[in-house]
């Protein structure tokens, strides 16, 4: 038991599995099936979305609900830009007119707290969508937009990529001082503030680095679904996963998020293609249930019995 | 010379002024402290210090330099450190961590984290919390929560240090050890600014005592002088 | 020019009196009960399909629906924060974080509600005929359920003003919403009162659908597009002021119905602007403490 539970404290060993793990996906086109490129893509997709909104929420909970905003900017980035750049210069933009939207936006809404910026981010996705029918039945005479094709072993190296960088990111965010600030400001924003640190420009600019990976994300997967319209690109599902899938899998651990997303992902994936018309309906129970029962996740529920178990050998022996 | 001066620094709020044409100045190595009747506008002058509100109309000068205008952060790093009324410390992190925030983002120049580390250390020592390294910051209980602010603004490395009622709710053996630990902030080159409602401590402590009531500075003078003071004494029998 | 200005004034006044509704439910829910009840707009919708099935399965009379979709939505509200919010409640850490986590579970509750309707009465739009004739006012003519779908919004939405500001219960509800603490030691039993609040609320989302659907076509998703309204009448009336919701909804309407009348596209995308707007120059709303 003791070197199970030494095992979890080694953290040159989690990059060890972390290593094989990422050379498993990397070389999965050598020996998977199309379809499950495609599935492992999926779930990437949502793993980056879910590890993205994470890294703003966690430290300092802000509960954003404009993922689906930054990844249909993305969507659109690669869908008008998509024809003159190539694919990683293209991806790049989508992150980055994501950035900076996320810097504009956050520069006005993160003074508010609590429901207010909730209710913000979540009418910027209508806002867009809103903005963009307009534009496109109006100005370009238009609806939706193709998006050049890519091969799917590009589009899952591309999103493998983003999710290692994410991922990168993210550890060294929450492991420097950056990170403790954060932190801080979901405890105590004035006592933060008096200690020196520029709660405002540190804020904002997290909230535009999670959007950075979210657009990056929405414009490589642009290339999978050929055409997209303002349906398609700002679905407020995509704002409503990731908060549901890091609340399943809990937000304690750098991998809780993941665990979180890939099960959900699969699950939804699963429900999708056999019961269509419940998924909704699934999807609102599991939040209920999850929010009534899991309020560390699924990890956090594990990482209890787990201590109980311990705790419970310990007083046997 | 004076390392705070403040003039006609007012702060309404709706109709009511909670500061009103205040003047004052704190000294170098000063030991200065702000008394007053509740609502007396004495957290309110602190928070305009602070910078967490600004005055209106007045000017606020730290060193010489004007700082009216200036963020919460900006002000700190110049070398304003407070500690709060309500105490405001990081209920989720560990003591350690609180102390280390001051010195990774309060202070003037770049510390590296072998530093601020030491410094947090040390600063702990200073203040009697070393035992308590890995606690998390909401389990102290009231008093060192409190210590846990003085070490948090300290690591900061201010110059001037804002203590907001430091001594409410202590012992007399409790209240005793945090004059020595006010002294001993002085002893290290710190100014201090204290609110308190501790007589005992205020008379023992501080060099010079200015008194607000109704956001008006009405006395100000040696703790003798403010003692025998006949509007003092009016304000504080009249409650 | 005069008459499509009236045309503008009285859809706005209807739209407004719909808002105005539906926003002093969802405020009476966050103020007192602080859960920002992002289902209430599925209340709405279950008020709108109901009066909908009894008028062309029945053919109940719309208004009649009142004293049928009233009882129904009250006592789902008040079964959900007896079970799902009560339970919230008593484990949360902290009021933010129950704020946060009501508000993310009533996310799961519009999706449930949604996808039942959507079930029971497919995906549709649906609409009925009921006084569906044109009464003339000074010129411009209107649909006569418009009127009366106004005439009983402004009444039934006064008359809960008037419950909750002059009543013994509806102090009781307000003093809960000040101070829950002190309302519980004054003797208010704060469970009932919380739940009380929440079923009236949903009532008052529900009597809006009733209303609504004797004007404008009705389909299962629509308690989305209503609620964004919604939470933009009660953030320019201020969280928590229930007479800010009443003028907030208001003017809501008549901002929307003129730039209806303009371009019909671009009322929601105005809606948002304004809220962005105010957000930035006064969070707490025109009415907020």
């Amino acid at each position: 038991m003791d070197i199970i539970r030494g095992v979890f404290k080694m953290p040159r060993l989690w990059w060890l599995i972390s290593l094989i793990l990422l050379v498993l996906l990397a070389t999965l086109p050598l020996y998977g099936s199309a379809y499950t490129v495609i599935l492992i893509t999926a779930i990437i997709m949502y793993v980056i979305l879910t590890v993205s909104w994470t890294m703003f929420f966690a430290p300092t909970g802000y509960l954003s609900l404009a993922t689906a905003a930054f990844f249909g900017i993305g969507i659109y980035t690669m869908a008008i830009l998509g024809e003159q750049l190539p694919l990683l210069p293209a991806v790049i933009a989508g992150g980055l007119v994501s950035f900076v939207v996320a810097l504009i936006v956050g520069a006005i809404t993160l003074r508010l707290r609590g429901v207010y910026f909730t209710i913000f981010t979540f009418g910027l996705v209508e806002l867009i969508k809103h903005l963009l029918l307009f534009w496109e039945i109006n100005v370009t005479g238009t609806r939706g937009r193709f998006v050049v094709l890519e091969n799917n072993n590009t589009i899952f190296g591309v999103i493998l990529g983003i999710f290692v960088v994410l991922m990168l990111t993210y550890y060294l965010l929450r492991r420097s001082k950056y990170g403790l600030a954060l932190r801080s400001i979901g405890e105590n924003e004035e006592a933060a503030a008096h200690l020196g640190v520029n709660v405002n420009l540190l804020k904002v600019f997290t909230f535009a680095l999670s959007a950075f990976f979210m657009g990056a994300a929405g414009a490589i997967m642009a290339t999978r679904w050929t055409y997209v319209d303002p349906y398609v690109a700002f679905n407020v599902l995509h704002s409503f996963l990731p908060v549901l899938m890091a609340i399943f899998g809990g937000m304690s651990q750098l991998y809780s998020p993941i665990i979180g997303a890939v099960i959900f992902a699969y699950i939804e994936e699963q429900l999708l293609t056999r019961f269509p018309e419940y998924f909704m309906l699934i999807f609102g129970v599991i939040l209920v249930v999850a929010i009534l029962y899991l309020p560390n996740g699924l990890v956090g529920l594990v990482r209890k019995w787990w201590q109980k178990g311990l705790r419970e050998e310990n007083v046997n022996s | 010379m004076s390392i705070l001066e403040g003039e006609g620094v007012t702060k309404y709020f709706g109709g009511l002024a909670a500061v009103s044409d205040v003047d004052f100045h704190v000294d170098q190595s000063e030991i200065v402290g702000l008394i007053g009747p509740n609502g007396a506008g004495k957290t309110t002058l602190f928070n305009t210090i602070s910078a967490a509100i600004a005055p209106r109309p007045g000017v606020i000068r730290f060193k010489g330099k004007r700082i009216t205008g200036l963020k919460p952060y900006q002000v700190c790093r110049m070398g304003i450190a407070r500690t709060f009324q309500s105490v405001k410390v990081f209920n989720n992190m560990p003591v350690f961590e609180n102390v280390r925030l001051g010195s990774f983002f309060g202070t003037a120049t770049r510390m590296s984290s072998a530093e601020s580390a030491k410094e947090a250390e040390e600063l702990l020592d200073f203040v009697g919390l070393s035992a308590m390294n890995t606690t998390l910051a909401g389990d102290l209980t009231l008093v060192n929560q409190k210590r846990l602010e003085v070490a948090r603004a300290l690591a900061t490395k201010p110059e001037l240090l804002l203590i907001d009622e430091l001594m409410a709710g202590l012992n007399n053996t409790e209240v005793a050890q945090a004059m020595k630990l006010v002294t001993s902030i002085r002893d290290k080159g710190i100014t201090i600014f204290m609110i308190e409602h501790v007589m005992k401590a205020i008379m023992g402590v501080c060099d010079r005592i200015m008194v607000l009531h109704h956001g008006v500075k009405i006395a100000e003078g040696t703790p003798q002088q403010v003692a025998t003071s006949q509007t003092v004494v009016e304000v504080y029998l009249g409650e | 020019m005069l008459v499509s200005a009236l045309n503008i004034v009285i859809n706005g006044l209807l739209l407004g009196g719909l808002y105005a509704l539906v926003a002093m439910g969802l405020n009476l829910q966050y103020g007192v009960a602080r859960v920002l009840n992002i289902a209430h707009g599925e209340f709405i919708m279950l008020g709108a399909f109901i009066t909908w099935a009894m008028y062309t399965k029945f053919g109940i009379n719309p208004l009649l629906s009142i004293v049928i979709v009233g009882p129904i939505v009250f006592i789902i509200g008040f079964i959900i924060q007896r079970t799902l919010f009560t339970s919230l409640r008593t484990s949360a850490p902290s009021q933010p974080a129950f704020e946060g986590s009501s508000m993310l579970a009533s996310f799961g509750l519009l999706f449930i509600i949604q996808n039942v309707a959507l079930i029971i009465w497919g995906g549709d739009m649906r609409a009925y005929s009921y006084y569906n004739f044109g009464i003339n006012l000074g010129g411009a003519v209107f649909a006569a359920n418009r009127l009366i779908a106004l005439i009983f919004a402004v009444v039934i939405g006064i008359a809960f003003y008037i419950f909750l500001v002059r009543t013994r219960i509806g102090k009781a509800i307000r003093a809960a919403a000040e101070d829950p603490t002190t309302a519980g030691i004054m003797g208010v039993n704060i469970n009932l009162v919380l739940a009380l609040c929440f079923g009236l609320g949903a009532v008052m989302a529900g009597l809006a659908g009733v209303f609504l659907s004797m004007c404008f076509p009705i389909y299962p998703v629509m308690g989305l597009e209503y609620l964004i309204i919604t939470l933009i009448v009660v953030v320019l009336g201020g969280l928590g002021s229930i007479p800010g919701s009443f003028i907030g909804g208001f003017i809501l309407g008549l901002i929307g119905s003129a730039v209806s009348s303009w371009q019909p596209s671009l009322a929601l995308a105005a809606y948002y602007f304004i809220f962005m707007l105010l957000l930035i120059i006064r969070p707490k709303g025109i009415l907020g403490k």
